[in-house]
């Protein structure tokens, strides 16, 4: 019923908070899928440097996340010129930073295996660091399907820095996570439980319909 | 184009941790033909087919083509003793080399198409390629090798771990791709194989060419006793 | 096939309509934004000046800050001391004063600390301390803080040096009234939020009309001297529109439950 009532409202705040994710989500996904890659293919010096340090940003708190790039995006901050904070841009860079990492980690995983099936047949073919990447990227692809929702299910259920660096504003940076903290700070628990539920589904719809799509193209393959 | 060939090597060296594992190799391979690499477990036939590939790294000595090896590396190509498939369709398995060369993906799955049907896989083009059997998977590394149409063709033990309906069907395969003028340069431990498709012997012992020779005279007549010993089946330490 | 389907949700999202309206960053304090009166001015501003405030909403300390670093056009806050300081440095040019309401003492239904009977604010606290009755403070920094913290001295007492029953909770208005809720505390709260809580619980209003207890809302826009990107134009078409008639009528025809929260005083 409250949901019914609210329509207008919830529509605009469940979108914005899947343009904000998906948006974040695709940036992650072009920095994080070739890092991995290369990070899976290429012997450099600071290589294992690099993945401890993926692997311990995985456990950054959002909060600090959100407090760095509040200091960097103010006016009075380095990039405050570029008047970022308090825009869904501030709040698609803090998750960015977020699932980078996680990202990253989960697809270096399962591109190293796979590296390791491919390494004397790729080796053995002559194959550019390019061609590499790109076939391991490509075969894996399911693999970091699982990547990217996770990271997903990560940046869309996330709060303490897109409450920072958004400012939860009515109509310009308010998406579902801030707004159910928004009503429980009102005291509102119905509404807060209700915008909850509506964050729930759409996570799930998502992740169903990635789902059922991968199986569809399997099934037209196998 | 002109040939690649003739590889030389002289006074190749492997070694791993230290260790020689194979060398001095002084040897020459000329067209046409097959070699057939053959010696005991651990003589290093591997290896030593790795080291003319250009996988393995050469520690000593020299290995010389006709032609410069950035050339020659699109020129040749490497058969594993386990097939290694490519998470993909038998279709884009077998394009892949093409795809790589920056053809086209019609052209590249148009060939690859026709090559499936020659060694036996053209009913079934868009099969996973994990899901194939140990023959299959060997037929489509083959026809994968092969599709680039190299002038030189390594094959470590191809048919070790498979069964004598698919050991004969790539035997013939191979044979195929030898009158076609792909040089064929394989180990197996299959005499029986090694009598049906060589040319020419070489008999590597400790990690060192203990004898060659052309491949009638060698079985009919081995010129060393542990070639001999060999070729009967005694255990040569 | 995955790919196209991803990027045609994108394109559909980021083709979003924009706002066409000029917009103008107003940090306000949670009070102010508890109260509900800012749902009834803000279409009525974006009528009359087609002008789109977005609100922060925020405790006053904090509000205080995004001005000084620019990163807000004008702030609405209710802390004499910290505006007068925030104008002293520079970060302002003047301090406009819009409206008042009041704040009220809130706890258990039943008062074990009896603060119903007190003659003044700084008795009931007092009686608070004396019975040692569980107190949830903001601790936050923000007005309604500041507010209980000068209360406290009023009754003699120093409120960083007050016991265990003093819980700072560092939080906004209506999450700390949620612990007092949860917890059977007292609680010091500005009339507004405290008429649209939600999870009343137990707690009633208990002391309220002490003079002391008045609030007085101030507009104080960010100087364009500080900070050359802030609106000054459409901060000063704001401030026009705060102090005029017609938000007189509205500020002082705004109800909740029959009671008039806020009471305009512009002058």
């Amino acid at each position: 019923m409250l949901l019914i009532t609210l329509d207008g409202d919830l529509l605009e705040i469940a979108l914005r908070s899947l343009r904000v994710t998906l948006t974040a989500l695709v940036i992650a996904g072009l920095i994080a899928l070739p890092l991995a890659a290369l990070l899976a293919v290429r012997r450099f010096r600071w290589r294992r440097a690099v993945i401890a340090i993926l692997n311990a940003m995985m456990s950054l708190p959002p909060v600090v996340v959100g407090l760095v790039v509040y200091v960097i995006l103010s006016r009075s901050g380095p990039l405050g010129a570029l008047g970022l904070l308090f825009t869904p841009g501030a709040m698609i860079i803090a998750q960015v930073i977020i699932i980078v990492p996680l990202i990253a980690s989960i697809a270096h995983q399962s591109l190293r295996d796979l590296w390791s099936e491919y390494h004397d047949l790729l080796i053995s073919m002559n194959v550019t660091q390019t061609q590499k990447m790109a076939t391991l990227l490509w075969d894996a692809r399911r693999a970091l399907l699982t990547a990217m929702l996770a990271g997903f299910g990560r940046a869309i259920g996330e709060v303490g820095a897109i409450m920072i660096v958004g400012g939860n504003i009515e109509h310009a940076t308010r998406v579902l996570t801030t707004a159910i903290a928004l009503e429980t700070g009102k005291g509102d628990f119905a509404l807060a439980l209700a915008l909850g539920f509506v964050l729930i589904a759409l996570a799930v719809t998502i992740n169903f319909a990635i789902h059922a799509l991968t199986r569809t193209e399997r099934e037209a393959r196998w | 184009m002109s040939a690649i060939l003739p590889l030389r090597l002289s006074g190749a060296e492997a070694r791993r941790r230290g260790k020689r594992l194979v060398g001095p190799v002084d040897l020459t391979l000329n067209s046409p033909g097959a070699t057939v690499v053959i010696g005991p477990n651990g003589a290093g036939k591997t290896t030593l087919l790795r080291l003319m590939h250009g996988t393995e790294r050469l520690a000593g000595g020299e290995i010389s083509w006709a032609r410069p090896l950035a050339e020659v590396r699109h020129e040749i190509a490497f058969v594993f003793q386990t097939p290694v498939v490519l998470r993909r369709s038998v279709l884009d398995n077998i394009a892949y080399p093409l795809r790589l060369r920056g053809q086209s993906r019609k052209n590249a799955r148009a060939e690859a198409l026709d090559w499936a049907g020659r060694v036996g896989l053209g009913g079934m083009p868009d099969r996973q390629a994990t899901v194939l059997s140990g023959g299959e998977r060997q037929k489509l590394a083959l026809a994968r090798a092969l599709i680039t149409r190299p002038e030189v063709l390594f094959l470590d033990e191809p048919t070790a771990a498979l069964d004598g309906r698919s050991t004969r069907e790539i035997e013939t395969i191979l044979t195929e791709a030898s009158i076609a003028g792909t040089r064929l340069i394989l180990s197996t431990h299959d005499m029986g194989q090694a009598r049906r498709l060589a040319t020419e012997v070489v008999f590597l012992l400790h990690g060192r060419v203990h004898e060659t020779a052309a491949a009638l005279a060698f079985f009919d007549a081995p010129g060393t006793p542990e070639a001999a010993a060999f070729l009967r089946g005694d255990i040569i330490e | 096939m995955i790919a196209r389907l991803l990027f045609s949700l994108l394109v559909s999202l980021t083709a979003l309509p924009a706002l066409a309206a000029e917009t103008l960053r107003l940090a306000v304090t949670t009070s102010f934004h508890n109260s509900g009166l800012a749902e009834v001015l803000l279409p009525e501003i974006r009528e009359d000046l087609d002008l789109e405030v977005q609100l922060l909403v925020v405790g006053t300390g904090q509000a205080i800050r995004l001005g000084e670093a620019g990163d807000v056009d004008a702030i609405l806050v209710h802390s004499r001391a910290a505006e007068d300081a925030f104008v002293a440095e520079g970060y302002s040019t003047h301090r406009r004063e819009i409206m008042y309401n009041d704040f009220v003492l809130i706890g258990p239904g039943e008062d074990p600390a009896g603060i119903g009977t007190a003659k003044n604010a700084a008795e009931a606290l007092a009686r608070i301390a004396e019975a040692k009755a569980p107190f949830i403070s903001r601790g936050d920094d923000s007005g309604t803080h500041k507010k209980e913290q000068a209360l406290w001295a009023e009754a003699g007492m120093d409120a960083g040096d007050l016991g265990a029953w003093y819980k700072p909770v560092g939080a906004g208005m209506g999450a700390a009234l949620n612990t007092a809720s949860g917890l059977g505390a007292y609680i010091l709260s500005d009339r507004a939020s405290w008429l649209n809580f939600g999870n009343k619980g137990d707690l009633a209003l208990l002391f309220s009309g002490d003079p002391v207890l008045f609030n007085q809302y101030a507009y104080l826009p960010v100087n364009p001297e500080h900070h050359p990107h802030v609106k000054e134009d459409a901060a000063m078409a704001l401030e026009g529109w705060l102090t005029s008639d017609r938000a007189k009528v509205l500020i002082d025809g705004y109800e909740i439950e029959g009671e008039q929260l806020f009471t305009f005083n512009a002058e």
